[in-house]
């Protein structure tokens, strides 16, 4: 269920991170509680982030989440079919509904994240 | 689940937009037990009710039902409410759950008629059941004959073998059915009001597609389009008041306000840019603050972002374009008639 090579926030965020670049959405057990995601507010390319800081917002029809960052850098890339079709997010939360890419400006950081066994496990839990 | 006033409700059962569309098009069930009851006994019953209620209860015939509202001396709302005619020296009302003790202590408080106020909550559950296929799914379990039961009317019969009064009401804009039963038999109704509706593809729907569906309809909920700050002026309801009746609790400030005009309105608006104004954001005019949303979110039937706000009166007419404030961003939307939904008949 939750990719193996994925850190995990207790905000039920994740992020993969390949050669310096770190990809980040949020996680299935996310999607779930939310229910049916009609908007996705995301940063521009560009824009700063400090880890733990607010990085947009997901909207389902009942209520507005926001996305807090797992990691420090800047945004090298946004998922464009969010803008479009939301709804992809309940359907592909830890694939192609990826939110944006991030240029990781502390690589380190990510170590105190959760691993997949223990995500699971708090996510069960909560 | 989610706590509401005390009650572990469900927000949604599978997923809010399916429930709402089920209950546009086919059958949706809602579990509103929480809904407050309130029985009015006595010789003046009447009397009682149309001295603390708005609407005109002598209208009603037995087995008539009628919205009505409860107002505070000074006009704002202390609940809305159904008032349901049992008999003439009997009256059942259905209250807000969060409201129903309050309720129940302005109602009996002002009771000068020596009536028996009850508050009968905990006797009853209640169970909607509302769209198309509505009466055909509470056909097959109840003798009482529901086609000819009118809108705003009901009848006192039984649901599985057990007494119910079964009234064609609702809070979803949809033909339907609300029933109130006796608590224990609530699980054993739900489960076959549910196998009785799988033919039609039955959905049980929680208060999240209860939202969405009553404010396409325009319908109020306390707490958001009406409170005690809020007249029935104001909140566009000036058709469950009846002015002409005689004295009641809230006549006399509004009979004032009417004769002053009020400075405010509810109107709908459509959000035009990206965005969605949802309750408590603020409304801007011209870079200016000029009012509220108090319910808004997407609409699944019409498949946009819509509201309710309230406006100055010389700013609330259709077609004006305002600004909702979302996360600290001006989004624009526009005034618009409503009912948003109103379905064919």
């Amino acid at each position: 269920m939750y990719p193996e090579n994925f850190r995990y926030t207790k905000e039920h965020e994740w992020v993969s991170t390949e050669g310096g670049t770190g990809t980040i959405g949020i996680t299935d057990h996310a999607q779930k509680e939310l229910g049916d995601i009609v908007y996705v507010d995301l940063p521009k390319v560009g824009t700063v982030i400090e880890k733990g800081k607010t990085l947009g917002s997901v909207e389902s029809v009942k209520a507005v989440s926001d996305i807090y960052s797992p990691v420090s850098g800047e945004v090298v890339a946004v998922n464009e079919i969010l803008t479009s079709s939301p709804e992809k997010l309940n359907e592909d939360p830890h694939g192609a509904a990826w939110l944006v890419k991030i240029k990781l400006s502390s690589p380190g950081e990510t170590s105190d994240l959760m691993s997949a066994a223990d995500y699971q496990k708090y996510a069960g839990e909560e | 689940m989610v706590d509401f006033g005390g009650w572990d409700m469900p927000v949604q059962y599978s997923s809010l937009i399916e429930e709402h569309k089920a209950v546009r098009e086919r059958v949706g069930v809602f579990d509103v037990s929480h809904m407050g009851e309130i029985e009015i006994r006595g010789p003046e019953a009447l009397r009682l009710v149309d001295h603390v209620a708005t609407n005109s209860a002598s209208k009603l015939k037995i087995g008539q039902a009628q919205y009505s509202g409860l107002l505070y001396p000074h006009g704002g709302f202390v609940d809305d409410i159904l008032v349901h005619k049992v008999a003439d020296d009997h009256f059942f009302l259905c209250v807000n759950a969060s409201n129903q003790d309050k309720d129940y202590e302005h109602i009996a408080q002002h009771d000068y008629f020596d009536c028996i106020v009850e508050n009968a909550g905990p006797r009853f559950a209640q169970i909607a059941i509302q769209g198309p296929k509505a009466l055909a799914t509470l056909q097959k379990l109840t003798p009482a004959e529901l086609a000819p039961i009118k809108y705003y009317w009901f009848t006192d019969n039984e649901v599985c073998g057990t007494p119910a009064r079964i009234a064609r009401t609702g809070y979803t804009g949809e033909d339907g059915l609300e029933i109130y039963i006796a608590p224990e038999e609530a699980a054993r109704i739900w489960s076959a009001i549910l196998a009785a509706g799988e033919e039609f593809g039955i959905k049980p729907a929680g208060l999240g597609a209860r939202n969405t569906l009553r404010l396409e309809a325009k319908m109020a909920l306390y707490g958001h389009e009406i409170d005690a700050t809020i007249t029935p002026w104001e909140a566009d309801l000036a058709w469950i008041v009846k002015l002409d009746k005689g004295d009641f609790i809230g006549r006399e400030a509004l009979v004032k306000q009417k004769e002053q005009g009020i400075t405010r309105r509810l109107i709908g608006f459509e959000m035009r840019g990206r965005g969605i104004g949802r309750d408590g954001y603020e409304v801007y005019i011209d870079g200016a603050r000029a009012g509220w949303v108090t319910s808004g979110g997407p609409s699944p039937t019409l498949n946009k972002n819509i509201g309710l706000c309230y406006l100055p009166i010389n700013q609330s007419e259709p077609g004006r374009v305002i600004h909702v404030m979302v996360r600290n961003q001006p989004v624009e939307a526009v005034t618009v008639p409503t009912p948003f939904y109103k379905r064919a008949k």
